[in-house]
């Protein structure tokens, strides 16, 4: 569950937090766009550095590591399938030569292995500082501002904002059941996944539940009664916003660029194995 | 019979809940935990039937640590009966909500058959027993939730705030309810902010505060002292503070159960006549 730590809004203040959330998404767009497109140890070794400044900046060190780590359990089960894919069936990768018998093949079959579990903690480094910088309400604001409507937006916003009540919901009702005699772990996969039945049903009853209630209670608060809404808080792009734009296009270019005309080299190579 | 000896827990947001809790409730004893939100009574009580281990410190189940076994196991002689009666229930029928923790447990079908029928007839629910859980109303949800703990008849039976949402005659059947329990040699624990339910059942009290224990006595004693009180957040019951208002007049301050307040008051009546 800790993977969804690193997600978790706190609210702070810092220059990347009161960036444009807009802004923000654009730039891990960006950065979601260049680890698609290289495939190289080298290239994504560089992209993995670039949400670095961001993470110190914003003071959320501990949080964005802690998503690393609850990443962890994914990255290696990635690697292992890659590596035994790799071998087993070598021709999906470009550059290894079948069969994988000698050291440079196997140092090769590692390192694309390595290459494509980087490409998912880069995903997941960028991707958690936007969400641990971006508050639900911003967000909410940002979606507003490019035209989808409201009610889109107030769902999304609400469901965000309901996962840790959901979460916490969902231990108590496991502790519950626990003292009933419930063992979770207990039994083959079926009887297992079998188990959870007794944790699914009252969660999904509360929370529709909760939402009827949250209905109720916003309808009569007068929701939807103006077609046209305000805002409290209007979104502006400020000076950094522009830089962080700028910044954001130039290194897409030079990505698009070096994606077409030079060929990186890959480490084992490198290394002259 | 429980003992817990320096018992420290953190949540692992770092929150010290308790800190340094000795207790002993030894068998047939009727205890009453209180104390303002957060003072970490349920944090306590989930220690007993092993929902939390300890952070540091020991908690003994009849003897046995509960570090070295499941709660499935210590459940079968710790009843928890959970605040939120909707935690729990899941089965299409009450009945099928009763028998859940014994089949957890493995009792032979027939062994199943007669508890489900003997707790329905206890919380005096059978013509239910057909029905969805889900179409109770709330006091109804509550019995059935306490059925299917008593349906495995554990010597210790832990309420969380057995009282919240209840109207006033639920709340009467249930107190006596609870004292038939404690009658019957079971040990009691009841964590509650309700002053008069705890006046009225006359149990051993103790207040928590900040996740220690401020006092341990008998309600009589601890009621009646709103200097101690008041630190737990806690105001003493509405006829203790009439009679604390009367000292004056020579009557006892250590009133808390409305009967007796009636009969002393009734006395002097009577002699003034």
């Amino acid at each position: 569950m800790s993977v969804f730590e690193g997600f978790k809004f706190r609210k702070v203040s810092s220059v990347i937090h009161d960036l444009d959330p807009r802004i923000k998404f654009l730039f891990v767009s960006i950065l979601f766009v260049m680890a698609i497109l290289f495939t190289k140890l080298l290239a994504l070794i560089t992209l993995f550095f670039i949400p670095l400044p961001f993470v110190f900046l914003a003071k959320v060190n501990r949080q964005w590591i802690r998503s690393l780590k609850g990443a962890a359990l994914l990255a290696t089960f990635i690697f292992t399938a890659n590596f035994i894919v790799g071998y087993f069936y070598p021709s999906s990768f470009p550059e290894i030569t079948p069969p994988v018998d000698s050291l440079p093949e196997y140092l090769m079959l590692l390192e694309r292995s390595a290459s494509m579990t980087l490409r998912f903690v880069v995903l997941i480094a960028s991707f958690s500082v936007f969400f641990l910088t971006t508050s639900p309400d911003h967000l909410g604001l940002a979606l507003q501002e490019s035209h989808i409507p409201y009610e889109f937006c107030f769902a999304f916003t609400t469901a965000v904002r309901f996962v840790p009540v959901l979460a916490d919901e969902a231990q108590t009702i496991m502790d519950a059941q626990k003292a009933r005699g419930l063992e979770l772990e207990r039994g083959n996969l079926l009887k297992r996944v079998r188990n959870y039945i007794p944790i699914l049903i009252p969660l999904i009853v509360n929370a529709i539940r909760r939402s009827l209630e949250l209905a109720e209670s916003m309808e009569s608060r007068a929701w939807g009664a103006n077609a046209k809404r305000t805002n409290l808080y209007a979104l502006k792009l400020k000076k950094a916003d522009y830089i962080l734009v700028i910044v954001s296009l130039l290194m897409l270019i030079v990505a698009v660029y070096i994606w077409l005309n030079v060929s990186i080299p890959s480490l084992t190579t490198l290394i002259g194995v | 019979m429980l003992e817990v000896k320096d018992l420290h827990y953190t949540y692992s947001t770092g929150l010290e809940a308790l800190r340094g809790i000795n207790l002993t409730i030894n068998n047939g004893e009727f205890l009453a935990i209180m104390g303002q939100n957060g003072a970490g009574k349920t944090t306590l009580v989930k220690h007993f039937n092993g929902l939390l281990k300890p952070t540091t410190g020991t908690v003994l189940v009849d003897g046995i640590n509960t570090r070295d076994v499941s709660v499935a196991k210590l459940a079968r002689n710790v009843g928890f009966v959970f605040q939120n009666p909707d935690h729990q229930l899941f089965s299409e029928t009450v009945e099928e909500e009763i028998a859940f923790a014994l089949k957890n447990f493995g009792f032979e079908e027939s062994v199943v058959t007669k508890q489900v029928d003997w707790a329905l007839n206890l919380l005096d629910i059978t013509e239910y027993r057909k029905t969805s859980p889900f179409m109770l109303s709330g006091g109804e949800r509550k019995r059935v939730a306490l059925a299917s703990i008593l349906a495995w008849d554990p010597n210790i039976v832990i309420l969380d705030e057995p009282t919240i949402g209840q109207d006033y005659q639920q709340k009467e059947k249930l107190q006596q309810f609870i004292m038939q329990l404690n009658a019957q040699k079971k040990t009691v624990v009841v964590v509650t902010h309700d002053v008069e339910f705890v006046a009225e059942c006359n149990p051993r009290v103790i207040l928590m505060s900040k996740g220690k224990i401020l006092v341990d006595g008998i309600a009589e004693e601890i009621l009646t002292d709103p200097k101690t009180l008041i630190q737990a957040s806690i105001v003493p019951p509405q006829i203790t503070q009439i009679f604390l208002a009367l000292t004056d007049l020579g009557l006892p301050s250590n009133v808390i159960d409305v009967h007796e307040a009636t009969k002393i008051i009734l006395n002097r009546l009577r002699g003034k006549l």
